[in-house]
């Protein structure tokens, strides 16, 4: 029961700081949040131990509606899967709300901030802890409110307000699959409880449904009609548009919703559902199929972005890409774990650059995300780079860091698994390539060189307070050190703990490969992330003529990539100016044609019985009164000759 | 009769709430005279409405529900649960006048006096366990409320709505004392539970006297709870009168008619179900029809929300047509639940009232999430929860009846109901796109005060409370009706 506190407390921190911010809290927004954020931890923690102790927590908290044979429950299960992400958001929100202190202080809307991403997190906790897909659709939903509110953050600013909207808009898309999925389920199983449904998920074998006159199998529609929510929700192809722009967000915002939490909502639900989607070949691989392309598409839009958190934000696509390719190859707890590494290293490059641009903020720098404007801060900031070093080495997978483990077990079990395996580990390992670039990239343009922002500002750069780097050096450890969870058995005898850990939930994965195999599979990754590596020290240490070169070289490839595929102008010339042109149409017929209608045309329509009932509402008592009598001797004559 | 045996000042106990209210209401005449500041009598009426709320409270339990003044007043369950319908909505109606009746010019004694005879009214008709009981209560509440609705002297539309409530008003009575007197000559009684018994000795469910009887007595009824085509006094009433009134008589008198109705049909008529079923079932799909579409073409809020409440009446009238009390459950559910959502809507409304400025006009709201999110953030609560969107309290109570009405067997109803319900979304959402989409034309001054905001929290609170716990309230009006 108390671990029903977990999503309370910020819910309490949330309704404390919006009703009293304004006027009473102020300032102190933190003091109510940040204690409240670290409860949900520590009792995250102790939920955490008492799972590992063979304790699965499944309780209905109470009813919320019943009628009949329909039941909306309000409960929570906390299992190996949801214990592990518990871990992870509430930890990781702890430190990204110790770090907003320092990095919204002075901020006009602090108290808001605070209050929204109180809300955040309780949203998310629910989404987590839910324990029926109403109440994990809840959460999801609101979520997704709450990254609106917080992207658009800067309301006043007219990029943030449109990619809030956008944001929004995009996940509508997603969201629309989502609630028929999940109406279907209803439909199918006659209950939205998980334990239900996914004990009753064996049955779907074989059933069809009739769609448009086809049969199409069951368990795959509900399966691909849940993973359009996730496509939307964790930013993949073809709804993955909304991420980059969500960066007008702030910072914080961006370290925890759009990399650590939120997005990871998408691979965390599929997990959930994964006695579904066992049962449907073709929607696993979907899965897989869209994860692997994303990897490797936002990687390569990455490699010559120019504002520091775009590149975050790509690099984000591509490594949720990685988790859903780990999930549509059947290696669940493989995705979760790297949603697990990925919370951290991720986490800690967005909170680093945060530190970068709240410091050249402060040296009044006038594009200050722009990473051909920085260079050479690494003797202004020593500590913020070091530990993006840390993160980088993570994310590109050198040996015996957190990201390494997780991605090496992503791409092993996608070499075990066929054909398709085989192609898709293709892919991720050259998305890991291009990964190393490009993260090796920003760390060049920003830190080395030479400083080739304006003119007086370099003196005014310098390091980010204690309460900023503080939170900063904490997600370095769990960068380094998270991955010691998931050794590869190729090391240490059981040193898979996290795989043993989930497999009550999600299963084992399937498939059995060779050391050398192995061996060759884990070289290679090792091989691109050094290649990668040595090319962007080439380029942009080096040679730093060569980018120049090499992008007029390839001017229509660099073009090409730099607007992103021209995928937001696609969409733009091909859905939102037809649909707006088409809506200014329909809201002008439907004032012209349908108010219009109402208030001119009732009255005639009345008129043809009488005239003198020109309009019915004259205002004449005597009118009234007639309408009464009127209405009593249709009652009567109906009770005459009617009944 | 023998008025004097066995009459002991021991059966005046079941009537203390009504005496409170009826002596805080000739208290407050009195003091009107000799005190200056009238908050002290609007405070001085809360007061008395605690006390009587207190007793109400006392009598929850009390055993003896029927035999009181010769069967002539019951004290159920039923009644209690719609007496404290009536407290909450008079000690809201005091709270958000205030500042209001200050800036009418129209801040005088009478007005609380009259507030508490006007729910006295009601609370006699929720215990009416006789028809002529029920009349008189009724009328009660009907004058005071015909004074009320006019209250504001100097203005035109004032009078023009007290004047036209007052004649429409005469004019249902008449329904009213038709179908009581019909009701007698076929029966012989007015007693409620009398005549349900006598109706199925007499075998007289067929009768078409009896029928025109029931029909008349729904008529009158579906006056005070503004069912089409009875309603229209309801639009002109509700704008010309003080706006705290109109949020007032949008509850109150409302609440009170499906008291009646609930009483009367399902006690006195239970026998004629099928009957009744079948006439209410149009009345109740004209009333959503036509409230909702009309409000679509509203610019004066007051008028937007007084279709709005014709149409909420459509969805209340569901549950009733039920016929099961578990239909009635979900009504009486519901008519809480609107009670609270409305009042808030119109504590907003009041709200832009200030000096110079009526603030009832639909443009009045663009871009008040601008000059005043907390306002505007309030006004979306209480739009979704009129719309009927979850987690709000609206979302339940539509989702009860609605469900009743399927339970019932009445699918196209229920469709109908939906169908309804997305329409007025229009015009809700309409409210939340102004304050939300729009640039502010001018600052619009809130008239805050103490009391405004006791009332706006405490309904918004109960609206999202209801809407995350609605068992809480479920249970309540299970437990209250089937005792």
């Amino acid at each position: 029961m108390k671990y029903a506190l977990i999503p309370l407390l910020p819910f309490i921190a949330f309704v404390l700081n919006i009703v009293f911010g304004r006027n009473y809290i102020k300032d102190r927004a933190h003091w109510i949040a940040v204690p409240a954020v670290f409860g949900s931890f520590v009792l995250a923690v102790s939920a955490f131990t008492d799972v590992l102790s063979g304790n699965v927590i499944n309780i209905n908290l109470y009813s919320w509606i019943t009628s009949g044979d329909f039941h909306v429950t309000v409960g929570f299960l906390i299992d190996q899967l949801s214990a592990i992400m518990l871990i992870v958001v509430t930890s990781i929100s702890t430190l990204i709300f110790i770090y907003s202190i320092g990095y919204m202080h002075g901020d006009g809307g602090y108290y808001r901030f605070f209050a929204y991403l109180s809300l955040f997190v309780f949203s998310m906790l629910v989404l987590v802890m839910a324990n029926n897909f109403l109440l994990m659709y809840f959460g999801w939903e609101a979520v997704g409110l709450c990254s609106y509110f917080l992207i658009g953050f800067w309301f006043h600013k007219k990029s943030a307000a449109d990619a809030g909207k956008k944001a929004f808009i995009v996940n509508r898309f997603g969201d629309f699959g989502f609630g028929l999925g999940v109406i279907l389920i209803f439909l199918t199983f006659g209950s939205l409880d998980y334990m239900q449904v996914f004990g009753q998920a064996g049955s779907l074998l074989g059933q069809t449904i009739d769609l448009f006159g086809y049969d199409v199998d069951l368990a795959t529609l509900i399966c691909l009609l849940l993973f359009c929510g996730a496509v939307g929700k964790s930013a993949q192809i073809p709804l993955h548009v909304w991420l980059p722009d969500a960066m007008e967000g702030p910072t914080p915002v961006s370290a925890l919703i759009h990399a650590a939490t939120m997005v990871t909502a998408g691979v965390f639900m599929v997990a959930r559902c994964n006695p579904l989607f066992n049962m449907s070949e073709i929607a696993m691989n979907t899965v897989a199929i869209v994860g692997g392309v994303t990897a490797i598409f936002a990687a390569t839009i990455a490699l010559v972005q120019n504002d520091i958190k775009r590149v975050i934000a790509y690099s984000t696509v591509s490594q949720l890409g990685y988790m859903f390719l780990a999930l549509g190859v059947g290696a669940y707890s493989a995705g979760i774990f790297h949603l697990y590494t990925h919370a951290y290293f991720k986490a800690l490059l967005f909170l680093g650059s945060g530190s970068v641009i709240h410091a050249l903020h402060h040296a009044k720098h006038d594009d200050e995300q722009n990473m051909q404007k920085m260079g050479g801060l690494r003797k202004h900031m020593p500590l913020t780079y070091r530990v993006f070093i840390i993160a980088t080495l993570s994310i590109t997978g050198i040996p015996f860091l957190a990201g390494f483990f997780s991605k090496d077990e992503i791409l092993w079990r996608a070499f075990l698994g066929g054909e398709l395996g085989r192609f898709l580990w293709l892919l991720g390992t050259i998305a890991a390539l291009l990964t190393a670039f490009y993260s090796w990239r920003l760390i060049y343009l920003t830190f080395h060189g030479s400083y080739r922002g304006g003119e007086g500002q370099e003196q005014h750069i310098h390091e980010s307070p204690k309460v900023i780097t503080v939170p900063l050096m904490f997600l370095a450890f769990g960068a380094i050190f998270a991955g010691y969870v998931g050794i590869p058995p190729l090391f240490v005898e059981h040193g898979d703990k996290i795989g043993e850990f989930l497999a009550p939930v999600l299963g084992h994965p399937e498939g059995h490969g060779t050391h050398v195999q192995e061996f060759f599979v884990m070289g290679a990754s090792i091989f691109v992330a050094l290649a990668g590596w040595i090319v962007a020290y080439t380029m942009y240490l080096k040679k730093t003529d060569l980018p120049q070169k090499i992008g007029s070289l390839f001017k229509p490839i660099h073009t090409l990539l730099f607007n992103k595929y021209y995928i937001d102008e696609l969409y733009s010339r091909s859905i939102v100016q037809p649909v707006l042109k088409a809506s200014d149409k329909i809201i002008l017929a439907f004032d012209t044609y349908v108010i219009e209608g109402i208030v001119n045309g009732l009255p005639n329509l009345i008129g043809l019985f009488s005239r003198k009932f020109r309009t019915v509402q004259t205002g004449f008592l005597a009118n009234y009164g007639l309408v009464m009598a009127f209405g009593v001797l249709c009652i009567i004559g109906y009770m005459i000759f009617v009944r | 009769m023998d008025f004097g045996a066995g009459f002991s000042l021991i059966d005046i106990r079941p009537l203390t709430p009504e005496i409170t209210m009826i002596c805080t209401g000739l208290i407050l005449l009195l003091l009107d005279l000799v005190v200056k500041k009238k908050e002290a009598i609007a405070v001085l009426g809360i007061i008395g409405t605690i006390v009587a709320i207190f007793a109400t409270y006392r009598l929850y339990a009390f055993n003896e529900t029927r035999s009181i003044f010769l069967e002539m007043f019951a004290l159920d369950g039923y009644a209690n649960f719609f007496k404290i319908i009536f407290y909450i909505n008079v000690i809201l109606t005091i709270c958000i006048s205030f500042r209001y009746m200050k800036i009418e010019k129209a801040s005088i004694g009478e007005y609380y006096a009259l507030l508490m005879f006007a729910t006295t009214g009601m609370m006699i008709m929720a215990s009416a366990a006789d028809l002529i009981v029920l009349y008189l209560g009724l009328e009660l509440m009907a004058l005071s409320t015909y004074i009320l609705a006019g209250l504001m002297r100097k203005q035109r539309k004032s009078n023009e709505a007290a004047l036209k409530y007052f004649f429409l008003g005469a004019f249902s009575s008449a329904f009213l004392l038709y179908g009581i007197s019909l009701t007698f000559g076929l029966t012989g009684t007015t007693n409620i539970q009398d005549i349900a018994g006598l109706v199925s000795s007499l075998s007289i469910a067929d009768n078409a006297i009896m029928h025109l009887a029931v029909v008349f007595l729904i008529v009158a009824f579906g006056f005070k709870i503004a069912l089409v085509p009875f309603h229209m006094w309801a639009p002109d009433v509700y704008e010309g009168a003080p706006t705290s009134i109109t949020a007032f008589m949008s509850v109150g008198p409302k609440a009170a008619g499906f008291a009646v109705l609930g009483r009367v049909l399902f006690e006195a008529f239970g026998d004629m179900q099928i009957m009744w079923s079948s006439i209410l079932v149009p009345l109740s799909i004209l009333t959503m029809a036509v409230g909702s579409i009309i409000a679509l073409a509203q610019t004066n809020i007051k008028r937007m929300l007084a279709y709005s409440s014709v149409a909420h009446a459509g969805y209340i009238l569901l549950g009733i047509i039920a016929g099961t009390t578990d239909g009635l459950i979900s009504s009486v559910n519901y008519l809480m639940i609107y009670m609270f959502m409305n009042m808030g809507a119109f504590a907003i409304v009041i709200m832009l009232r200030s000096e110079g400025f009526q603030g009832e006009e639909l443009e009045d709201y663009k871009g008040l999430a601008k000059t005043n999110p907390a306002a505007a953030a309030l006004m979306l609560v209480f739009m979704f929860s009129l719309t009927g969107i979850p987690p709000t309290a609206g979302f339940i109570g539509k989702f009860y009846v609605i469900m009743e009405a399927i339970n019932a067997g009445d699918m196209y109803l229920a469709i109908t109901a939906v169908v309804f319900s997305v329409i007025s979304a229009f015009f809700y959402l309409r409210v939340v796109m102004y304050m939300y989409m729009n640039d502010p034309k001018e600052t619009v001054i809130l008239t805050k005060s103490p009391s405004m905001t006791f009332a706006l929290a405490l309904t918004t609170v109960m609206v999202l409370v209801l809407g995350v716990f609605p068992s809480v309230l479920l249970n309540l009006v299970r437990s209250s009706i089937i005792s």
